[in-house]
């Protein structure tokens, strides 16, 4: 009869392939997560194995260096304090940024390009210019090494973020979903809490991933605005030069653990993410 | 949407105004302050005019650390764009690779710019680091703190391994929004593999692609933390780019004035491309009809 | 140009189909005639853009094989199997112009450039677009990129068979009768093998020689637009064809007469003893009202005058029978009964046409 031996490979529309793509793939993840995995196979051994001896795997297998950080709060804290400003700058951005971005998204006003360009600005604002002007700012209102200052600061950069992801997912939102709310009888409250709010949950997810995502990595800024109580675990680990050199277990220990919640975020988000790329609005 | 004409929306943005004006404002309130004045010490300043200005346009130190960024910049757009496109196409379009996928490559974005630093630091030490024994296990002379080529291949090789991921999934995602009738209609017409990148996928993902290159520019532009960690600017000040030159003239020695004007400098720069950004995301979602 | 054989051909996306509802395309066995225009009409996600993808070799059918000119081309890809697609929306080489576009094909294949010069002013010619030869493929309307996707696949002088996924879509409606109509003549010019999906009867109807009307992933007719009209051999052409469609009322047959809800019907005609659920089908065009006696006692709903005739739209014991009526033609109170004409009666059962008694 017939030959269908291609019958149960070929099934749908076949689209064009890159012969071996699935080694181009196996190459460029081996790139990314070798010296990731580096980083685990040196957090798990403890420093004499590490300086004497050079194995691809931990022979003497030991969490002692994550117990260091998890019971000494030093290193703890410095998590804990980062954890709360960025949650903190989370918040503030977003609760800022939906408003604002509402407006753009809705409104044509007085000097409305302007100030998106404005803001747009601030988004390309290189952290070195105002690394000093912010030192000194935020010593002189009495804020200087407090969560709350660290948040601020992030501020800069992370709500013309959000304003610009979140126009851009308010855009696909038809006004004729306003204007029959306000028909019904909503006050504007009412009508962005209970009706828009819902309608672009899936960018504010993406915004909050976003937020998260460039808060949680910044070294500079968080670094100069703190000194002991808002310390975030980034100073920290660039500060650990002890007297017997640089302790790399429990270093890189240290650098496996902030990986993790950016793990955890991209987890929860990962079907959004493609979305807010897909905007172009990074 | 057609928007209405409507100045009370100035009160919804307010609270975004007032905090980036605080943020942003004040500051470069500040920065101009300095840059313009000059101090005896002990916090008394007089009038310097354009004089911090001039010296720096005269610096030697400013356009060494200017030509290195620029150089920096170039050299990474040009690895991490093809690179970045090559690796969109070769990405898996649905199911659980797919996902798999997204979620590994994304890692690198996500993990603090100290320990990028530290893991590549880490990694590139002949004694501790794979990277570093294997080179030397195969002979090559290679010390990231002593040797110049090796100090700007590391980080190099660093920023790649850090952003390509970005322009990878900027460019997954205009792929992805491509129509199947695209390729159907190429498939008929008997294009090569290279013409249907050229014809369709190119054409087509050119928006996002302007827009990856533009930031990934302006952020290489800033970059400070991962090249710190793991070359201090060194050696000597063969890897000191733009912001760790600014940072150690600010904080470092605390020369205010030159601090400042090379501020402004770097800002007005950053503004220029700014604009360039924005007129090009403008015009790009005219064409896309909004 | 070629004749298209499907053997045994049934198609379903799920990966172990068991029952026959898993199929999206049920198995058929058809021959599309070389040279002919056919329509491909029914409802959305009756089958036939699938039916249309595996003939153009963008979908793999889970089951059967195609031929064209007798040559099995199943496990072909689409590349080798030299046929041109138009699709739902136009799709065009935005960054080429409208010359490249159209050269396109034929510079993948190799052609010699002064042979593809020649050719492509001839297509250009055929779809009036020989001033805009020039012009950027992008800035253009909707209907001149469709002629230029319609001239890319006609570029190639041995293209096996033309195919059209419900081409006029996105076209402008003044717009739609002029390309239905350049369709039409570049098929008398050339004589392609052209297989057109629609679920418009109107489009069906006028473009083609022969409509293939599928339901339910299956072909239940093929015919001239006239015989899909006078015998529908499914109970959906009848409803799908016409405006209003056919009227169906359940019956009981036995020889020459009908009863339907208690009224006795003389049909002319001898139809055995039809078994399952038998249907009466009668197009409201073999209808008229009467006063009289006989025929179906009826109660007049509404009647719309739609200039040429008017529409009555009647109930008869809960079910709809629309009924067609002169333009002058007066329609009194007393008019409660409907006659059929007899020959325009059909028998169905299980939705399939029986056929009447030779007598």
């Amino acid at each position: 009869m017939s030959d269908f031996t291609n019958t149960a490979t070929k099934r749908g529309f076949a689209l064009p392939k890159i012969k071996g793509n699935a080694i181009v793939m196996g190459l460029y993840l081996l790139f990314l997560l070798l010296p990731i995995y580096w980083l685990l196979n040196m957090s798990l051994k403890n420093n004499s194995e590490i300086l004497n001896s050079f194995t691809l795997w931990p022979q003497d297998l030991t969490f002692d260096n994550y117990i260091t950080i998890l019971t000494d709060p030093s290193w703890y804290m410095g998590y804990v304090n980062s954890m709360i400003y960025v949650v903190m700058n989370m918040v503030i951005s977003l609760v800022v940024a939906l408003p604002a971005a509402y407006a753009f998204s809705r409104y044509t006003f007085l000097g409305d390009k302007h100030l998106f360009f404005w803001l747009l600005t601030n988004r390309m604002a290189p952290p070195a210019v105002f690394a000093l002007p912010f030192f000194q700012l935020y010593s002189s209102v009495g804020l200087f090494d407090t969560h709350i200052a660290v948040a601020l600061a992030h501020a800069l950069f992370n709500v013309p973020l959000a304003v610009w992801i979140l126009e851009g997912f308010m855009r696909g939102v038809p006004k004729e979903i306003d204007e029959t709310a306000y028909i019904d009888g909503y006050s504007f409250p009412r009508f962005f809490l209970r009706i828009f709010t819902p309608l672009v949950a899936s960018g504010i997810g993406v915004t909050a991933f976003f937020l998260f995502m460039f808060s949680w990595v910044e070294l500079l800024l968080s670094r100069t605005l703190t000194s002991v109580n808002a310390k975030p675990i980034a100073a920290t680990m660039t500060r650990t030069v002890g007297a017997a050199g640089i302790d790399w277990g429990v270093l890189a220990a240290a650098g496996v653990l902030t990986i993790i919640p950016g793990a955890l975020v991209i987890y929860f988000v990962r079907n959004y993410i493609a979305k807010g790329f897909a905007l172009g609005r990074v | 949407m057609n928007k209405t004409v409507n100045q009370k929306a100035w009160f919804l943005i307010l609270p975004v105004l007032l905090l980036v004006a605080f943020s942003a404002v004040i500051p470069l309130m500040t920065v101009v302050n300095y840059s313009v004045q000059d101090t005896f010490g002990q916090n008394k300043f007089f009038w310097a005019g354009l004089n911090w200005f001039k010296e720096m346009m005269a610096s030697e130190r400013m356009w060494d650390a200017l030509g290195r960024q620029i150089a920096f910049s170039t050299i990474i757009l040009a690895i991490e764009i093809p690179l970045g496109i090559f690796v969109a196409l070769n990405m898996p379009k649905k199911g659980f690779w797919a996902s798999t996928c997204l979620i590994l490559m994304s890692l690198p974005l996500l993990i603090p710019w100290n320990v990028v630093g530290t893991i590549w630091q880490i990694f590139g030490r002949v004694d501790i680091g794979l990277l570093g024994y294997t080179l030397a296990a195969m002979g090559i002379d290679y010390n990231y703190t002593q040797d110049f080529y090796a100090a700007w291949a590391t980080v190099i090789v660093m920023d790649v391994w850090h952003w390509t991921s970005l322009v990878a999934l900027l460019a997954y995602a205009g792929l992805q929004s491509i129509p199947d009738a695209y390729y159907q209609a190429a498939k008929i017409d008997q294009a090569s593999r290279w013409k249907v990148f050229r014809f369709i996928e190119l054409p087509k993902i050119m928006g996002v692609l302007m827009i990856a290159i533009l930031l990934r520019f302006m952020d290489s532009f800033m970059i400070y933390t991962e090249p710190f960690v793991v070359t201090g600017g060194g050696p000597g000040n063969s890897t000191t780019f733009l912001s760790i030159d600014l940072v150690k003239m600010a904080l470092g020695q605390f020369d205010l004035g030159p601090a400042a004007a090379f501020s402004i400098m770097y800002y007005l720069v950053i503004l220029l491309i700014s604009y360039v950004f924005y007129t090009v995301m403008t015009n790009l979602d005219k064409r896309d009809g909004h | 140009m070629a004749k298209i054989t499907l053997e045994n051909l049934a198609h379903s996306y799920l990966p172990n189909p068991k029952h026959e509802d898993d199929y999206a395309l049920k198995e058929l066995n058809h021959d599309w005639v070389d040279g002919e225009a056919y329509a491909l009409l029914g409802s959305s996600g009756c089958g036939k853009s699938t039916l249309l993808n595996i003939i153009s070799g963008l979908l793999h059918p889970s089951q059967g094989r195609i031929l064209f000119n007798d040559k099995d081309v199943t496990n072909a890809p689409t590349t080798q199997r030299n046929i041109a697609q138009v699709f739902q929306f136009p799709v065009v080489y935005d960054t080429m112009t409208v010359r490249d576009n159209l050269a396109f094909p034929l510079r993948n294949r190799g052609a010699d450039p002064t042979y593809i010069k020649d050719r492509v002013q001839q297509i250009a010619a055929m779809i009036g677009m020989e001033d805009s030869l020039n012009h950027k493929a992008r800035g253009l309307t909707a209907d001149a990129k469709q002629k230029i996707s319609l001239g890319r696949g006609m570029v190639r002088e041995d293209v096996n068979a033309l195919l059209f996924d419900e081409p006029l879509t996105v076209i402008d409606p003044h717009m739609k009768w002029e390309l239905r109509t350049q369709l039409k003549s570049l098929h008398h010019e050339f004589g392609h093998t052209m297989i057109y999906v629609t679920h418009d009867q109107t489009e069906a109807l006028t473009f083609a020689d022969k409509v293939v009307v599928m339901y339910d992933g299956r072909v239940v007719q093929m015919g001239t637009p006239q015989e899909l009209f006078e015998t529908p051999e499914h109970t959906f052409v009848g409803y799908f064809i016409g405006s209003p469609g056919m009227n169906v009322l359940a019956a009981e047959v036995q020889g020459d007469t009908a009863v339907i809800g208690g009224t006795q019907i003389a049909l002319g005609k001898g139809f055995g003893r039809p078994t399952g659920n038998v249907e009466l089908g009668v197009r409201p065009e073999f209808t008229s009202l009467s006063a009289g006696d006989a025929g179906l006692p009826v109660t007049i709903k509404r009647v719309e005058d739609v200039g040429r005739h008017k529409i009555v739209r009647a109930d008869f014991q809960g079910t709809e029978i629309n009924i067609l009526a002169g333009e002058g033609e007066n329609i009194s109170p007393d008019m409660n009964r409907v006659v059929f004409d007899n020959a325009g009666i059909n028998v169905y059962s299980n939705s399939w046409r029986v056929a009447p008694e030779v007598a």
